[in-house]
C-alpha cells in the first residue's frame, strides 16, 4: 500500500469511513514516517473514527501543539539574541507559517528553527547567536568551510541548554545551484508579522516551497513540503496572487519548479491553481508523483530505483559536477 | 512485511513486522494469552538492514514510527530483544496519553507502589519477586501515570531479567536464553495469570521507593524537589507532555510519600518494602 | 539596569519545599527556582524596575553592594532562562 491512501485521506477526509484495522494501521504508519500524522489529525476532526484511531488523532493533535509552542518558543528566543542589531529576522516554513498563524500552520510538526537574514549580516547574526547561547554543531574544518564557501546558510547551530537547532539562511537554494533567487529581493519584500517577527511574502512562501521541493531535494518529505503548497495557496487565493506568484518566479529563476509544484498539488491534493502558471501534466511529473508516494503501509520507503535517482539528482542540482566530484572525493579521503 | 505479531498490553497495542518467522515466533510464545491490538498505537519493524543480511550474517534492525538514528542492529538470534527494544523505543519516544516513568509498579488492596531507578537498580527483579509474593505485578519497565487523574495504568510487559537473577525464578514461565547480549545473559519472565488477566485494572498510587541494590540495607525520605528532578531524569517523554505533565508530576510528588532505599539482597529488599508499604 | 518580565510569560508555580516548580506557559518549560528567584519575578510583576526598585518592591530595605549584585546575577540568569528581559 502506497501514501496514496494517506493523500487521499488528506484530500477527502470523509474517505477514512469504513476503513479495516489493518487499512488504518497502514495509514497511521505512512502518516508518522511522512511527518503529517497532525496534519491528518486535524483533517479528521470532528469525523466519527474508531475509539483506537481517535486516541491515536488526539494524541497527534497534541504533540502537534506541543511542537508548535516550543518552535515559537525558539522564535522568540532568537528575537530577542538579534533584537539589538537592526537586521530583520525572517522566519522561515513552519515557524512562519506557525507565527503568521495560517492554515499551513495547523498540525504541522515543525523540526529546527529556520530564519533568513541578508548576506551581509550573517557575521554579526552569528556573533550573537553565540553570545546568546547557541554553539555549532559541526567542529569538522572542512564542512565548516564547504558550508561557509557553498552553501546557503550557516553551519548548523545549536542551543546548548534548549538542545535546539537554528539554521540562519541567506538566500533559498545553495549558491552553487542553478536557479539563483534575488536574496535581496527575498528580504526587501518580507512582512512583519507583530513582536519584531517577519515572514516572506505570500507568493515568496509558495516559491520557498516550491524551491525546496523541486530544486533543493531528493524529495523525501515531500508530501509534507506539497501540503504546504497546498494550504498557501489556498489561503492566499486571490485575484492579485496569481500574477505576483508568475512574477516574482521569473525574478527568482524558479518558474518551472514552481508550475510543477502546482501540477503535483493540484493533481494530488486537488489544490485550486491557474492553469496558465501550473502547464499540462507531462511524462516527469509522473515520475515525481511515483517518488512522492514511495511509502509503504509498514512505514518504510519504497521504491529504492526511483529514490536512487532522485538522490543523484538532488547532488546534482545543488552542486555542479566539478565540484561535487571534488567534494564526494575529500569526504572519501576523510574516511580513510 | 513477512510475519506480523500483534498484542495489547494494558492500554496499548502494538503491530510488529518482521523479515523472520523467529522473532514473530518467540513473541506468540512469550505473549501467550495476551489480547490482540486491534488498531495497533505503534508500529515496530525488525527488518534486514541490506537484501542479503535477511540470510547472510542476519542482523536485525529495529525501526518502526518511532526510530533513534545510528541504532546498532541485533544478531537474529537476539531478535526477541530487537523486538522487546523497538516496543520500548515506540512508548518512550510517542506515549503522550501518559506520563512515562523508567519504574516498576505493583498493585496490592487497590493502591499501587513506584519503583523507580535506572537499569541496573535491580527494580526489574524486584518487581519480579514481589509478583510472585502477593502484588500484581503491573509493570517493571514503564509505568503509565495518567494525566488527567494520576493513576498509574498496568503495562505488564515480560520482565527482563539478567544474568544471576534468571536462576530465581522458574524456568517454565521463562522465554528463551538470549546469551550474550550487548547487556549480557538476558531472559524474560512472564507476568503470572493474574497480571495478564487484570491488565486493564489501574490503581492509585500510594508509595514511591528509589530501590538501590547492593549496599547495606538503609532507608531514607526524599524531600518532593529531589523527587521531581529524579522523576524528570526518569521520564521520557516529562518536556513533550508540557503542562499536562507539570501538573501530573507535581501532583504525584506534592502527594505521595517518597523513600531511599538500600539492600543488599531480594529478602531484605522484600521485607523493607513491606514495613514502608505498611507504614505509608 | 532595568529589567522586565518576558512579555506573555505566564507562569504556574507549585511550591515544593526549598524549591518551587515553575511552568512557564509561553515556553513550554518548566523552571525549579530557588529564593530569591521566585520573589524577584513576583516583584517585576508590577512592571519594570531596576534592582534599587525591586528591592523596594520586595520590602528590603538594607542591601549590601554585594547582595545587590548577587540580585543582578540572578536576573541575569533568568534572563537566559527566558523568564526576564532588559528593559
Amino acid at each position: 500500500m502506497s501514501a496514496a491512501l494517506l493523500v487521499r485521506a488528506l484530500r477527502d477526509p470523509a474517505s477514512v469511513t469504513g476503513l479495516s484495522a489493518d487499512a488504518w494501521a497502514g495509514l497511521i504508519a505512512a502518516a508518522r514516517a511522512e511527518q503529517l500524522a497532525g496534519t491528518l489529525a486535524e483533517r479528521l476532526h470532528g469525523l466519527p473514527l474508531p475509539d483506537a484511531a481517535a486516541r491515536i488523532m488526539a494524541d497527534a493533535r497534541f504533540a502537534a501543539g506541543e511542537g508548535r509552542r516550543a518552535a515559537l518558543w525558539e522564535a522568540e528566543a532568537a528575537r530577542r539574541a538579534l533584537a539589538g542589531l537592526g537586521v530583520p529576522v525572517i522566519l522561515l516554513k513552519g515557524t512562519a507559517y506557525a507565527a503568521a498563524g495560517l492554515d499551513a500552520a495547523q498540525g504541522r510538526t515543525i523540526g529546527d528553527l529556520d530564519i533568513l537574514v541578508p548576506r551581509a549580516a550573517t557575521g554579526r547574526v552569528e556573533a550573537a547567536l553565540l553570545a546568546a547561547g547557541w554553539e555549532w554543531m559541526k567542529p569538522d574544518p572542512y564542512d565548516d568551510a564547504y558550508y561557509r564557501r557553498w552553501m546557503h546558510e550557516l553551519p548548523p547551530l545549536i542551543h546548548h541548554a534548549r538542545d535546539r537547532m537554528i539554521d540562519v539562511h541567506h538566500t533559498i537554494l545553495p549558491p552553487t545551484a542553478r536557479p539563483v533567487p534575488d536574496a535581496d529581493a527575498l528580504v526587501a519584500g518580507a512582512r512583519p508579522i507583530g513582536e519584531g517577527l517577519h515572514m516572506l511574502s505570500g507568493e515568496d512562501m509558495v516559491i520557498h516551497a516550491a524551491a525546496h521541493l523541486i530544486a533543493d531535494g531528493d524529495l523525501s518529505g515531500g508530501l509534507r513540503n506539497l501540503w504546504d503548497i497546498d494550504r498557501l495557496v489556498r489561503a492566499f487565493d486571490d485575484d492579485a496572487f496569481w500574477p505576483r506568484l508568475a512574477e516574482h518566479s521569473r525574478l527568482h529563476g524558479l518558474t518551472d519548479a514552481v508550475a510543477r509544484a502546482l501540477r503535483l498539488a493540484e493533481r494530488l491534493y486537488a489544490t485550486p491553481v491557474a492553469p496558465a502558471l501550473a502547464g499540462r501534466w507531462r511524462a516527469s511529473d509522473t515520475l515525481f508523483a511515483r517518488r512522492l508516494l514511495a511509502r509503504d503501509g509498514w512505514g518504510r520507503p519504497v521504491r529504492p530505483l526511483t529514490r536512487l535517482a532522485f538522490y543523484g539528482r538532488s547532488h546534482w542540482l545543488r552542486m555542479p559536477p566539478a565540484l561535487l566530484a571534488r567534494h564526494l572525493w575529500t569526504k572519501w579521503r576523510r574516511r580513510g | 512485511m513477512r510475519h506480523v505479531f500483534s498484542v495489547r498490553v494494558g492500554p496499548a497495542g502494538f503491530r510488529v513486522g518482521s523479515d523472520w518467522r523467529a522473532p514473530v515466533a518467540a513473541l506468540e510464545a512469550l505473549y501467550a494469552g495476551y489480547p490482540k491490538a486491534g488498531i495497533a498505537d505503534f508500529t515496530v519493524r525488525l527488518e534486514a538492514a541490506r537484501p542479503w543480511r535477511r540470510w547472510i550474517r542476519p542482523s536485525v534492525t529495529i525501526a518502526g514510527d518511532y526510530m533513534l538514528p545510528d541504532a546498532v542492529p541485533l544478531a537474529l538470534r537476539h531478535g526477541l530483544l530487537a523486538a522487546e527494544m523497538g516496543m520500548n523505543l515506540q512508548m518512550a519516544l510517542g506515549a503522550r496519553r501518559w506520563l512515562l516513568l523508567h519504574a516498576a509498579s505493583l498493585e496490592r488492596d487497590g493502591r499501587a507502589l513506584i519503583l523507580t531507578g535506572a537499569s541496573g537498580s535491580g527494580k526489574s527483579t524486584l518487581a519480579a519477586l514481589l509478583g510472585d509474593r502477593g502484588w500484581r505485578l503491573m509493570g517493571d519497565e514503564f509505568a503509565l501515570i495518567d494525566l488527567a487523574n494520576g493513576v498509574l495504568h498496568p503495562f505488564p510487559r515480560p520482565v527482563s531479567l539478567k544474568n544471576a537473577a534468571i536462576a530465581l525464578f522458574d524456568a517454565a514461565r521463562l522465554g528463551p536464553l538470549l546469551a550474550a547480549t550487548p547487556k549480557g545473559d538476558i531472559r524474560h519472565l512472564r507476568p503470572n495469570a493474574d497480571a495478564i488477566a487484570r491488565m486493564a485494572e489501574p490503581a492509585a498510587p500510594a508509595l514511591i521507593l528509589f530501590p538501590r541494590f547492593g549496599h547495606a540495607a538503609a532507608e531514607r525520605p526524599v524531600a518532593p524537589s529531589e523527587v521531581f528532578v529524579r522523576l524528570t531524569q526518569a521520564s521520557t517523554n516529562y518536556v513533550a507532555l508540557g503542562e499536562a505533565g507539570f501538573d501530573a508530576l507535581t501532583r504525584l510528588v506534592t502527594t505521595l510519600p517518597a523513600r531511599a532505599i538500600d539492600y543488599p539482597d531480594a529478602d531484605s529488599a522484600v521485607a523493607l518494602v513491606e514495613r514502608l508499604w505498611a507504614a505509608a | 539596569m532595568r529589567w522586565a518580565l518576558g512579555a506573555r510569560t505566564a507562569l504556574k508555580r507549585v511550591p515544593l519545599d526549598m524549591l518551587t516548580a515553575c511552568f512557564d506557559r509561553r515556553s513550554g518549560m518548566t523552571h525549579l527556582l530557588a529564593a530569591p528567584a521566585p520573589e524577584l519575578l513576583a516583584a517585576l510583576a508590577a512592571g519594570p524596575a531596576d534592582i534599587a526598585l525591586l528591592l523596594a518592591r520586595m520590602g528590603i530595605a538594607d542591601a549590601d553592594a554585594e547582595e545587590r549584585a548577587g540580585l543582578e546575577a540572578h536576573l541575569a540568569a533568568l534572563e537566559a532562562a527566558g523568564l526576564v528581559v532588559r528593559a
